[in-house]
């Protein structure tokens, strides 16, 4: 179980708390967790990266245990205290006024 | 007895206002989807209860709701938009080629006929359409492949397809406008398009009349006058009696003929509302005035309708899908502000009052008659 922190547009799109849980098969990476994420709320398909390409929205970030991975690849193994449920992924919308 | 559901896209969300057939009591309900951009709202004429309503942020892109109960509530559709083929590149602001990029829906027409089947228009400038309600979306490339994308330019607020117009006389006339490429028709449905923009004159073009690349803000259109259109240009209001082959100016004593939005009224077809805006650098009423003008002679000759709008230090605007009639007897004329401000008149514009005085920057307004 990987836990995951939501902005709250999303939150709100997808009718959830600030958290959701997802599971998933295989290395906890940002793609396998999107994947999960997206298949459980098909509402935020599109919303955190592009539905074609994958590629990560341009005004959104990913935080795990205090480090920025929103430049790192999606492949890459998140923190085992992330893939163990310990500490959440944050999705966070960057900071862009509104 | 019959009512009237006002569908409200502001900056910040949503909001649904309805009153019985007196227009006299007000409710209000929302913000639906509150803190995203609602751009545009709009039911389907042919089950009153669809309704669509475009919703995006910068942070999180577009999202398609559609409601099947009247705004109650909502589902989030398909939000796949995907260009036809190889989108390749229209002008930038500074006449560079820019990559396409498909940014947010600016206008969802529902069909006429079928209420599974929405047009929707949008950033950078295309046409989709769905016809299974809003879960899958295909572009109508013709429009695109017209040839002259690559010189489309954005407008202010984006290249943006803004107008859609399905002619009610023939299913297969659609009329389309874009910020700032012009007007386009298509007589086949969809699939083939011209540009309709010859006595237009943009002096911003290196050539003024050129055969695309005009900011047309809006057009409107009588339904029982299919081939006669309006238009609320950059600066200049249009009229066109061949359906877009040809336009003539008919701004005549309008204080400034910069604005967005214009309508026609529901039942007289040679009755049409703009509300001048001072100018395309100064977006507000001239003289801190805000009224609307109206023409009961197809343009050239107009008045202002001020009675209950504010007189003094207003210095709102009123965007292009900001206004909208209903149809009952009289007809109502209602339009919404950057102020937040929703504003009504149940007499063909004579008086007005404020449904809404602070709501989030109002975006788009459209209008259900209900039976």
């Amino acid at each position: 179980m990987i836990r995951v922190m939501l902005p709250a547009h999303l939150r709100n799109l997808a009718g959830t708390g600030s958290e959701v849980t997802v599971e998933i098969q295989g290395p906890a990476t940002i793609a396998a967790v999107l994947d999960a994420l997206e298949a459980q709320y098909p509402m935020l398909c599109g919303t955190i990266r592009d539905q074609v390409t994958h590629e990560r929205r341009a005004f959104v970030r990913f935080f795990a245990c205090e480090e920025d991975w929103s430049h790192e690849s999606t492949d890459k193994a998140l923190p085992d205290v992330v893939a163990q449920g310990k500490e959440p992924l944050l999705i966070i919308g960057a900071i862009a006024g509104g | 007895m019959s009512g009237v559901r006002v569908l409200v896209g502001t900056r910040k969300g949503a909001f649904v206002l309805e009153a019985d057939g007196k227009r006299e009591k007000w409710d209000i309900s929302g913000p639906f989807f509150g803190g995203w951009e609602i751009y545009h709202m709009k039911g389907s004429p042919v089950d009153p209860n669809r309704i669509y309503a475009s919703q995006s942020t910068g942070w999180h892109g577009q999202v398609v709701q559609r409601s099947n109960d009247g705004g109650k509530t909502w589902e989030p559709m398909n939000n796949k938009f995907v260009y036809d083929g190889v989108p390749g590149t229209h002008q930038w602001y500074d006449g560079t080629p820019h990559p396409w990029e498909f940014k947010r829906v600016w206008h969802f027409e529902p069909s006429l006929t079928d209420a599974d089947t929405v047009y929707a228009g949008v950033e950078d400038a295309a046409l989709f359409r769905t016809t299974d309600g809003g879960t899958t979306w295909l572009e109508l490339s013709g429009l695109r492949g017209h040839g002259s994308g690559p010189r489309w330019q954005p407008g202010a607020g984006g290249l943006g397809l803004h107008t859609i117009i399905l002619d009610p006389s023939d299913p297969k006339r659609i009329y389309i406008a874009i910020s700032a490429a012009g007007a386009f028709r298509t007589d086949d449905g969809g699939e083939s398009w011209k540009p309709i923009n010859k006595g237009l004159s943009s002096p911003y073009l290196p050539d003024p009349t050129a055969e695309v690349g005009h900011c047309v803000h809006h057009v409107a259109m009588h339904p029982a006058r299919p081939g006669v259109l309006f238009m609320q240009k950059h600066w200049d209001v249009m009229r066109s009696d061949d359906a877009g082959d040809n336009w003539r100016e008919v701004s005549g004593n309008l204080p400034t003929d910069f604005g967005f939005t214009l309508d026609v009224h529901a039942h007289e077809p040679e009755t049409v509302y703009v509300v001048p805006i001072k100018s395309d650098s100064e977006h507000y009423p001239p003289e801190g005035k805000l009224r609307v003008y109206r023409s009961r002679s197809g343009g050239d000759e107009w008045e202002p309708l001020s009675k209950g709008l504010p007189q003094s230090d207003c210095y709102v605007d009123v965007l292009r899908d900001a206004m909208a009639v209903d149809s009952l007897d009289s007809c109502g004329i209602y339009f919404g502000t950057t102020g937040g401000q929703v504003y009504a008149s149940a007499d063909s514009g004579d008086s007005w009052t404020a449904l809404a005085h602070d709501l989030p920057a109002v975006l788009s307004i459209e209008v259900q008659t209900l039976k």
